[in-house]
């Protein structure tokens, strides 16, 4: 339904756009308008049904009102003085955020704030690191980008608490489309802590996100980014998370998939300078008919560098996920050291996993591992538990949890990692 | 307390158990003894439900009930424990949750409260003694990144907080060295009661040097072959195994 993008760009020109935004508007719409979307059996996209998305007609999703801080309490976490940013249907609400003055400069603010002043960190860096040529979904998320969370830490500066960016759909209106857009950028040795949060207040509603977050890491940089999908599992989420980082940075993100009807992310990150360390850790959680894809890609382009990568899958139902993970290791990256690995619980007779580890490895002085597994839970530890007294259905909640939390484990800050647990449990079914 | 009546059980196409008689008595340890092979751990595993085998004939009453139609989890909260020649590795799932709660299912089956997380610390507290152990051990992963002996002895403490009536020890000193086999097999002796009863499975005499059995069964091709007083473990130190199996005419 490339026209009817088409047309919504055309009514959103004659709002009133920043004399230096219209250009990359522009000219991610030409792109849209040249590639369009990704077809079925586009490769990087043939084990989701892409054109289930693409086909259908969504409008833009008109502002929603009536919002509570009641209404929005279940998805707030941590600490009352985090900065909170709150976005309904992808319009920032002001009334439901609260962002205290952060110390030496940083900011963060609404993206829309950040345009209509013309931050110019925002100048600089929006639409720089997504590539527009990646995929159609992210073309049109710049021809559309309004709103969404800027974070900037300045050079040596390190954020008190984490930022949380929660995008909440209302569900208000059937078959409408959202295009938040994140911009994180953080200074040499700064450090940061942010949480992208999508979710949605109504289950069973069809709407579509297409969300792209650019994250700059410069020089010797600390940035944990944790990114929880749990939107309705009728929803369609796109996102793609773009990292570019620089010398002796060290990034880690931690992506919770568990909602959508078909959900798909990206998470690229180039490494563009040596010695950087990247640690990119994933849970995917399905059940019912949803199709969950992780695809993943890093590219080492310099030498010196480590990356470390554990995505975890648990599949019910007659859901069905996938996985991809790229590496890319150019000639120059010698002593790149990157270790991935994929592993898979499946949990019901219907549910399928298509995982698929890529390296394209150019350097010969590297140390380069992947593994991906796929198994169901163990008939010893099963049978082990129940010789202790704990009846069955029990002893699965309790081994398909262990299986998922040990990733989660991973997530440094110690409130997020909490929730991520209580999140994992309360789905699964386990018990505190 | 259990009897044994002509067990037979099958692994598979291949029959491991062929007719085993056994009985044991409140307040007294057995050793079941025999050579590799001779079926004496899927005996053990046989008696806790253990699902890869199948039971193929005889029966086993265990205080009264027929413990081969209880699923292992029922057998487990009416008093049978057993403790594991290769304990599994649970990781994600940490030794305090673990413990409390197979503590609470097996209290909630004999009609008592279940126990909160201090409450149940103090419990520990106590069967951490027989162990020798601290309550750091509490905070890690079931079994996970143990040593074989921290695997043997977290077995032992399972049944300190478990208290079942009948015990199975399944080759708990293999891999031990001196310090940790005197330490399991004291955890054990400790929780000897008058109302519980033991079955150490073993391959070696040395255990029964710590865990002194009253009587001693030799297993062979799946059949006790031959039975006795605990000087019978010391015969067979002596004289190895083949001359049980040639007294008794088993190839």
């Amino acid at each position: 339904m490339t026209g009817t993008y088409l047309r919504q760009f055309d009514a959103l020109e004659a709002d009133a756009t920043p004399e230096w935004l219209r250009p990359v508007r522009r000219s991610a719409m030409d792109r849209f308008a040249q590639t369009g979307f990704p077809g079925a059996r586009d490769e990087e996209w043939r084990f989701i049904p892409v054109t289930t998305i693409t086909q259908a007609e969504f409008a833009p999703a008109p502002p929603a009102s009536g919002l509570t801080r009641e209404s929005i309490a279940p998805f707030i976490f941590g600490h009352a003085e985090w900065p909170l940013l709150v976005f309904v249907d992808g319009r920032f609400a002001d009334d439901l955020s609260s962002v205290p003055e952060l110390p030496g400069g940083a900011r963060a603010v609404s993206l829309a704030q950040a345009i209509a002043e013309g931050d110019p960190t925002l100048v600089q860096h929006l639409g720089h690191h997504a590539p527009v040529d990646g995929s159609g979904f992210t073309a049109l998320n710049t021809a559309f980008v309004r709103d969404g969370g800027f974070v900037h830490v300045p050079d040596g500066e390190e954020l008190p608490a984490p930022v949380h960016l929660l995008f909440v759909s209302t569900g208000d209106t059937e078959a409408t489309v959202v295009h938040p857009r994140n911009l994180i950028v953080i200074g040499r040795a700064a450090r940061a802590s942010i949480v992208e949060s999508y979710v949605a207040l109504e289950p069973g509603r069809r709407s579509f996100t297409n969300a792209v977050t650019e994250v700059s890491s410069g020089e010797g940089a600390w940035t944990e980014h944790t990114r929880i999908q749990r939107e309705s599992e009728s929803a369609y989420h796109v996102g793609l998370t773009h990292v570019d980082q620089a010398r002796g940075s060290h990034y880690r993100s931690f992506t919770l998939a568990m909602g959508g009807a078909i959900a798909r992310h990206n998470l690229h990150v180039r490494l563009n300078a040596p010695n950087i360390e990247t640690l990119m850790y994933g849970l995917y959680l399905t059940r019912g008919d949803q199709v969950v894809d992780n695809h993943t890609a890093i590219h080492h382009d310099h030498p010196d560098c480590n990356s470390w990568e554990v995505y975890k899958g648990v599949i019910g139902g007659n859901s069905r996920a996938v996985f991809n993970g790229k590496v890319f290791v150019r000639p120059e990256a010698q002593k790149t050291d990157a270790k991935q690995t994929n592993r898979n619980l499946l949990l019901g007779d219907g549910a399928r996993i298509h995982t698929k580890p890529q390296l394209e490895i150019f350097a010969d002085d590297v140390k380069c591992t992947h593994g991906a597994t796929v198994g169901r839970l163990d008939d010893v530890a099963l049978f082990y538990l129940r010789s202790r007294g704990i009846d069955e259905a029990r002893a699965r909640t309790l081994l398909t949890y262990a299986f998922a939390a040990e990733v989660v484990e991973e997530v440094a800050l110690e409130p997020v990692r909490l929730e991520l647990e209580r999140l994992v449990r309360e789905r699964l079914g386990a018990e505190g | 307390m259990l009897e044994i009546r002509g067990l037979r059980a099958s692994a598979g196409d291949n029959e491991i158990l062929r007719g085993i008689d056994l009985t044991v008595n409140a307040g007294e340890v057995h050793a079941i003894m025999g050579p590799n092979g001779s079926g004496k751990s899927t005996l053990a595993q046989v008696l806790a439900g253990h699902p890869a085998y199948e039971v193929t004939g005889g029966q086993v009453t265990y205080l009264g009930q027929d413990l081969l139609e209880m699923e292992p989890e029922i057998r487990a909260q009416a008093g049978v424990f057993l403790a594991f020649q290769y304990p599994v590795e649970i990781p994600g799932v940490s030794n305090a949750y673990f413990l409390r709660a197979a503590y609470n299912e097996i209290r909630r089956a004999r009609g008592l409260d279940e126990l909160d997380p201090m409450d149940f610390l103090d419990v520990l507290e106590e069967k951490l003694k027989v162990v020798e152990w601290g309550p750091e051990i509490m905070s890690r992963a079931v079994n996970s990144g143990f040593s074989g002996g921290e695997k043997k002895r977290n077995e032992i403490l399972q049944m300190a907080v478990l208290e079942p009536k009948l015990a199975v020890l399944d080759e708990t000193d293999s891999g031990l060295d001196i310090d940790a086999l005197r330490i399991v097999a004291s955890g054990v002796n400790r929780l000897r009661r008058p109302d519980n009863a033991t079955i150490v499975v073993t391959h070696y005499q040395r255990l029964l040097n710590y865990i002194v059995p009253d009587h001693v069964h030799v297993l062979s091709g799946g059949r006790i072959v031959k039975s006795g007083g605990k000087e019978l473990a010391l015969e067979l130190e002596a004289r190895g195994y083949d001359w049980v199996e040639d007294t008794a005419g088993v190839a």
